[in-house]
């Protein structure tokens, strides 16, 4: 008799417990769908209809809008340029901010400096620096082409010139992103026991390369596939340089995935087509986030 | 200072690091000497950083007149400030409720949530850009601060953070009389502090930051924010008087900067947390 009524007064808990919490999360949960997954579906099934805004209707068009992405030449280029900005901004900016943050690591002296300097751009505005490195690479008063030509180099006009307004780009990448990836890789340095290096030294690692062959790079493997991701991500979702400083110019030689997608949907209005790409952009984050997790599972855990 | 290991590899680390930091500051250093100097002698183009007449005045006067540097650092504040007060407000009571409450739904939230993790404003912008259309609110706060009232990874944040609040505490609360909501705000909350700055710090500055979605859903200065203002006056200015210019981006690039300087252990802190769990 006892047990069943104090089986009850849980179960009656349990039920209060349950709706309190159903309350809590209900703001949550209705801007969930509201703000992502029912935007999300309705850019898939945008994808597949001729919708313009401005026009009254739309039609369903199939996979129209994705056979005509696979002619598109902006697209493609678009595509091209992303995966070009992509394998030249995360390899260097993960390399440097490893090599800085060892360094930092290392040094006695200045530390917090160093590390608030190199931190710096992470925190500044986008926008602005990219106007601060436009003088900078301003073909005839830039202050690079006027070091370069006291060693009687002519510098190139880097973001007007279709051959290397990429690398300009990915230079602008590379210093604002350098701080961010160093600051993780700091944390995961710090997390490595010291015995490690010790013991290493015992079993003969004498030299700085062994110590960080068979310590350092081993034990910073979760950290580095982490930066790997994230620093992907962020080169695939390039767009304020671009949109600030060259529109996809000269020539669509710095066309890339976002801004080609602002342009089609928020410019020239195509939604429809826009979505389709859209898909796309979202079909290459999800991939990513695949590898990520699989990756994860397998390579990463360390004996 | 003792030659116990000869200074040369420590010269060599020391003089590294110091040339990189040098590159790294190189874009401000420039920012501050060419938003003194006059026309004519930027286009001299010469390296010295001093300026041969002092400038600031002047161009500090075209930068606050071309663009209303107060409407757009406002902007920023007010947008900012909104967006994180509802992402906190939303997410907390949220993430309390996955971690300590018992109730079926909790684990398909995680998925949720999860899902939510992988989808960026760009991928949602078109739907939402139509939607805010029929609806008349472009041009407005509500379009620039609603559809990130949701953060779904403030509530994920937090969720890690929640879990490791001993049960016991929330027990006791419990036994003192204290409802649900008085438990969130009274003993959750004090005690995730570390986690709500983090993510304020997290928060701020992509929004501060952030060009994407002002650029869609706004075209009105009354409400563009930082990034947009700078757009607009680059537009005005045609991109050649570049010490108004340097101007107007020191302007806008300080608040932020000097915010990251006074706290910059907290910022480094905050995006390492949001950073390493994100």
């Amino acid at each position: 008799m006892a047990s069943m009524a104090a089986e009850m007064l849980i179960a009656s808990i349990g039920r209060h417990e349950a709706r309190i919490a159903w309350l809590l999360a209900a703001p949550a949960i209705a801007l969930l769908f509201l703000f992502i997954l029912l935007p999300t579906l309705a850019v898939v099934i945008l994808g597949f209809t001729d919708f313009e805004l401005g026009y009254g209707g739309f039609r369903f068009v199939g996979f129209e809008n994705y056979a005509e992405l696979i002619s598109d030449r902006t697209f493609r280029r678009s595509l091209s340029n992303t995966a070009i900005y992509t394998a030249i901004v995360t390899p260097v900016s993960i390399v440097l901010a490893l090599a800085i943050a060892m360094l930092i690591e290392a040094e006695t002296r200045a530390r917090a400096f160093f590390r608030t300097v190199y931190f710096l751009p992470v925190a500044t505005l986008l926008v602005a620096m990219a106007t601060v490195w436009q003088f900078l690479f301003h073909p005839t008063i830039g202050p690079i082409n006027t070091f370069l030509a006291q060693f009687g180099i002519t510098g190139p006009n880097w973001l007007g010139a279709s051959g290397t307004v990429l690398y300009g780009l990915s230079i602008i990448g590379i210093w604002q992103s350098v701080g961010f990836n160093m600051v993780l890789f700091l944390a995961g340095l710090t997390a490595i026991p010291r015995e490690l290096y010790a013991a290493a030294e015992v079993d003969g690692a004498r030299s700085w390369f062994d110590r960080f062959r068979l310590v350092t790079w081993p034990m910073l493997g979760p950290t580095t596939l982490f930066v790997t991701t994230i620093s992907i991500i962020n080169s695939v979702k390039v767009f304020e340089t671009v949109k600030t400083l060259t529109e996809g110019g000269p020539n669509k030689a710095s066309e890339v995935l976002l801004f080609t997608i602002y342009q089609e949907g928020f410019v020239y209005l195509r939604v429809g087509y826009a979505s389709a790409m859209t898909v796309i952009f979202l079909a290459i984050l999800v991939v990513l986030m695949l590898l990520q997790y699989r990756l994860l599972d397998r390579k990463v855990h360390y004996a | 200072m003792t030659a116990r290991s000869l200074p040369f590899g420590r010269i060599l680390r020391f003089g590294l690091l110091s040339l990189g930091a040098l590159i790294f500051l190189a874009p401000y250093i420039f920012m501050i000497s060419t938003a003194g100097k006059a026309q004519s002698e930027i286009f001299s183009s010469s390296l010295s950083l001093i300026p041969e007449q002092w400038s600031f005045a002047e161009n500090f006067t075209k930068a606050l007149s071309r663009v209303s540097m107060p409407t757009l650092l406002l902007n920023g504040v007010i947008v900012c400030a909104l967006i994180f007060i509802v992402q906190v407000v939303v997410a907390i009571p949220c993430a309390y409720a996955m971690a300590k409450l018992k109730f079926r739904a909790a684990r398909s939230m995680m998925v949720l949530v999860m899902l939510g993790l992988l989808v960026p404003i760009h991928a949602t912008a078109l739907p939402l850009y139509v939607a805010f259309d029929r609806l008349s609110v472009l041009n407005s706060y509500t379009a620039l601060v609603a559809p990130f009232s949701i953060s779904v990874f403030a509530i994920f944040l937090f969720l890690q953070f929640f879990r490791a609040i001993p049960d016991d505490l929330i027990h006791a609360a419990r036994l003192d009389g204290m409802s649900e909501a008085g438990i969130v705000a009274r003993v959750v909350v004090p005690n995730a502090w570390p986690a709500i700055t983090a993510f304020a710090i997290f928060s701020v500055v992509a929004h501060w930051n952030d060009l994407f979605w002002p650029l869609v859903v706004v075209s009105n200065q009354d409400f563009a924010t930082p990034p947009l203002g700078l757009l607009y006056f680059r537009a005005a200015e045609a991109g050649d008087d570049y010490g108004a210019l340097m101007a107007a981006t020191l302007i806008i690039t300080l608040p932020l900067v000097a915010a990251f300087l006074i706290a910059q252990k907290r910022f480094v802190e905050g995006i390492t947390m949001t950073g390493l769990k994100g």
